[in-house]
């Protein structure tokens, strides 16, 4: 029997960017805040210690940041033919642990998804007719630009972000991206330093005719105080930022730009290595009165609470709410329910060129550090005769040059021997890529569900995903390699050579944590999990906050939207729900 | 990866936190309120590996996989070789430790054949592998050569790994580990080995970095970010400040 808890206020499950972001709103709009946290407490100072955080075996390699698999564990499989078994290893995807969560090792690639993006179905229909989308589920995110404008804005300067605007309410601005839609100011930073192959990168496109502008960042340029008063350091390019912590206070994480005031506050308590099994419903099933979770000490506790946040990573919301019979199981069968549709991914391509005698310095980078071309990006261009929609970013994007995953070497040169070394140590400083991270659509076969087999470590079902690239962004990303192959052209490099994604998606090689969907926000509760303020249609005091709310994937990085979507969740709860609990829009 | 710092840093900060009285009443011990806990000494800092005797392997273990080292890393003007550079004690001390045990996979069963995009679907751990894999390897080298690995020539030794590497050689393993597994996981953690931070116990006087040119835990580049095409003048450090 669990023993039960003190009431609260709101519960949250999961302290990341999403719970951080809603605690420090809540908390400030008077409400008694409790968060309940898997992983361990962890900050800068001590688990991202500076003298010993370069360390590539253990945090890119072992992974010592990441969730364990035996903690929780998924399965996969690219059809419904096929039997899923569990990633015993995680790979191609990478969740978070702790803390801070996926936020404290992520890039800091900190884009908007464009105003064409949220009435996607809407645009895309208006410019091409319906039968352009042939089966794709795109559907319209319910919520538009202009509402959650200022929700970008509000992340943008938590984060410090580092960039250049490219369109100021309508304006356009050379040098930023003149794709973005209109923002409401500048950039709270100015772009970071550019290394050399994203300098040479930006001045071929633009020989091209392509717009290139600076990748915008939460690696700081300079240092910076947030408007919560926190003080952030400049980024030192020092190549350990991606799979590893901020020893310099200079990446954007909850832990340098919200937890040092939200830890302070009276009415926030964290419980740190206590894990969520479920949340609990009244009887009826229409609102949730509590969650129970695992103590560190093994024991169950009952918490109740008013509202319930599920902040979890994305995945992980969208299992929990399984579990916890929050919504109707999706059934690909017959397209009915909506936990676990529109599951999406990423879809990604990239170019490899190798010179001689060059210092391309590749350890010099940043997470967030490169020049990036939108003009196949989205619907930046036109689709019409084209047999697919959607688009990618091109990026020369320089992270590191860690020599366990990162020494490249000339195609056809052996993989061990006098002949690698030598090759090795010919390509390690003359080796440059870029990349197309593509936007990934919806269709009816993709789709989360509970596993029939596997368990963990407390007996629950794994998530299973069904998973492959639909033949809509194998198309899309075909094309992003054809603009490629036009790309390095101009760079004479001695060698080139373009990837081109196949159908089979493989869980084993790391490819993107930008995992979305499985509970979308939208318009319909006959095709959306939560509605526009991310609010379960079914249980209304219960908001579930993060990338499970994508309807599709864009080209971009999720964590702006991500972000944006927490701080829009939290202003409808604060301004509207508090005033009236209850459903904010009529199912 | 050594963790049993974690514990002691852990219990020294629930134990300096647990003293302080701002701390909410707990359900549970890790209740956090009214501050942002920090104490001191709670960091992880790796510990470098003990460079003496071997851990998990025996010692024929041991000889096959330093003379498997030094063949896909050989001693040449570039640098020594895999075995000098200490990557048997790397690999030694990673299937002793809980890379060797799977301690952070998911284990559980039914064990099935997968399909290739469902990644590693056997039951042995690393360690496991290793030890089934060297000795299926010296089964093949009695059998073809009448002498262990480690007893062949440079040349027969490539031609073996080659022939491991190409699918030519087919070891006798188990269901769920095949012989292209096995070489990929043996190359895959030499590599890891010369390429580490020497604390691991390989890439010995950072070898590997001063070959290619990786300074190693460096971490600011401030002054350089802006100098395109230059070499980076300094050469590498190590975590513990090796230069």
């Amino acid at each position: 029997m669990a023993k039960l808890l003190p009431r609260k206020d709101a519960v949250i499950i999961g302290l990341g960017w999403t719970g951080s972001i809603m605690a420090q709103q809540l908390t400030d709009a008077g409400l008694n805040v409790v968060a309940i946290e898997r992983g361990p407490w962890r900050d800068t100072a001590t688990d991202f210690n500076i003298a010993y955080m370069q360390d590539e075996l253990r945090y890119a390699v072992r992974k010592d940041l990441f969730l364990q698999p035996h903690v929780e564990a998924m399965t996969m499989r690219n059809d419904m033919r096929q039997t899923a078994l569990p990633m015993r290893d995680y790979g191609s995807f990478l969740p978070g642990h702790g803390v801070g969560g996926a936020g404290v090792h992520w890039n800091g690639q900190t884009w908007r998804f464009w105003d064409s993006d949220f009435s996607i179905r809407t645009h895309l229909t208006q410019r091409y007719g319906a039968a352009k989308l042939k089966n794709l589920q795109l559907q319209d995110w319910g919520v538009t630009w202009n509402e959650i404008e200022h929700s970008f804005d509000t992340f943008e300067y938590l984060c410090g972000v580092s960039g250049k605007a490219g369109n100021l309410k309508g304006r356009l601005q050379p040098g930023g991206n003149v794709f973005e839609s209109p923002r409401s100011r500048e950039y709270p930073n100015p772009p970071l330093k550019m290394p050399y192959t994203s300098t040479l990168f930006a001045q071929k496109m633009t020989e091209l005719g392509y717009h290139p502008f600076p990748l915008p960042s939460s690696n700081l340029s300079q240092a910076y105080v947030n408007p919560l008063g926190i003080r952030m350091g400049q980024c030192s390019y020092c190549g350990f930022c991606e799979r590893f912590g901020c020893g310099n206070y200079s990446k954007a994480s909850a832990q340098t730009t919200i937890l040092p005031v939200l830890m302070k506050k009276p009415n926030f308590e964290l419980r740190t290595e206590c894990e969520v099994l479920k949340v609990n419903l009244m009887p009826d099933g229409k609102m949730a009165k509590s969650v129970t979770y695992i103590g560190a000490d093994g024991v169950e506790y009952e918490q109740p609470g008013d509202v319930v946040l599920i902040c979890a990573y994305g995945l992980m919301n969208v299992r929990l709410m399984m579990l916890s019979k929050i919504g109707t199981q999706y059934d690909p069968a017959t397209g009915k329910g909506t936990l676990g549709r529109n599951y999406c991914y990423q879809t990604s391509a990239g170019a490899r060129m190798m010179f001689e005698g060059k210092h391309l310095n590749p350890f010099i980078g940043a997470g967030a550090l490169g020049q990036v071309v939108d003009d196949f990006n989205g619907d930046a261009f036109d689709h019409s005769k084209l047999d697919f929609v959607g688009g990618a970013g091109v990026a020369c994007n320089v992270s590191n040059g860690r020599p366990i995953g990162n020494r490249p070497t000339l195609p056809g040169s052996p993989r061990w021997g006098a002949k690698w070394k030598q090759a090795t140590v010919d390509g390690y400083n003359n080796s440059m890529g870029i990349g197309s991270q593509g936007s990934s659509y919806p269709v009816r076969e993709n789709y989360l569900d509970l596993d029939p087999t596997y368990t963990d470590r407390h007996g629950r079902p794994l998530l299973r995903i069904t998973f492959d690239f639909p033949d809509n962004d194998v198309a899309m990303s075909n094309y992003m390699s054809d603009q490629m192959e036009k790309m390095v052209r101009p760079f004479n490099a001695k060698f080139a050579a373009v990837s081109r994604l196949k159908k089979g998606w493989n869980s084993v090689p790391y490819q993107s944590t930008h995992n979305t969907g499985g509970a979308v926000m939208g318009g319909d509760p006959k095709t959306s999990a939560v509605n526009k303020y991310l609010q379960s249609w079914d249980v209304p005091n219960v908001f579930v906050i993060g990338a499970s709310a994508f309807a599709h994937n864009a080209g971009m990085n999720p964590t702006g939207t991500v972000g944006a979507l927490a701080f829009w969740a939290a202003d409808a709860i604060t301004t509207q729900y508090l005033k009236s609990p209850g459903a904010l829009v009529p199912a | 990866m050594e963790h049993s710092s974690r514990a002691l840093s852990r219990r020294r900060l629930l134990a300096s936190v647990a003293a302080m009285p701002i701390l909410a009443a707990s359900a549970d011990g890790r209740s956090i309120s009214g501050t942002l806990p920090w104490s001191p000494f709670a960091g992880e800092p790796p510990r470098p590996v003990n460079p003496l005797g071997w851990y998990f392997f025996t010692p024929g273990e041991a000889a096959a996989v330093e003379a498997i080292v030094d063949r896909l890393i050989p001693a040449d003007h570039l640098s020594p070789g895999g075995k000098d550079c200490g990557c048997a004690i790397f690999i030694d001390r990673q299937l002793a430790g809980s890379f060797g045990q799977s301690s952070r996979l998911y284990t559980g069963g039914p064990f099935m054949p997968g399909l290739a995009t469902q990644g590693y679907q056997g039951d042995l751990t690393p360690a496991g592998r290793y030890r089934l894999g060297l000795r299926a390897l010296n089964d093949h080298t009695n059998t073809a050569y009448k002498k262990d690995f480690r007893a062949l020539t440079g040349e027969q030794q490539d031609a073996v790994l080659a022939g491991l590497d190409g699918g030519k050689i087919t070891l006798k393993l188990r269901p769920g580990f095949n012989t292209k597994q096995f070489f990929e996981l043996v190359l895959q953690n030499t590599m890891e080995g010369f390429f580490a931070d020497p604390l691991y116990g390989g890439n010995k006087n950072m070898a590997s970095w001063k070959m290619i040119g990786f300074p190693g835990a460096r971490y600011d580049y401030r002054d350089h970010i802006g100098k395109h095409n230059q070499p980076y003048p300094l050469g590498p450090v190590s975590i513990y400040g090796e230069a």
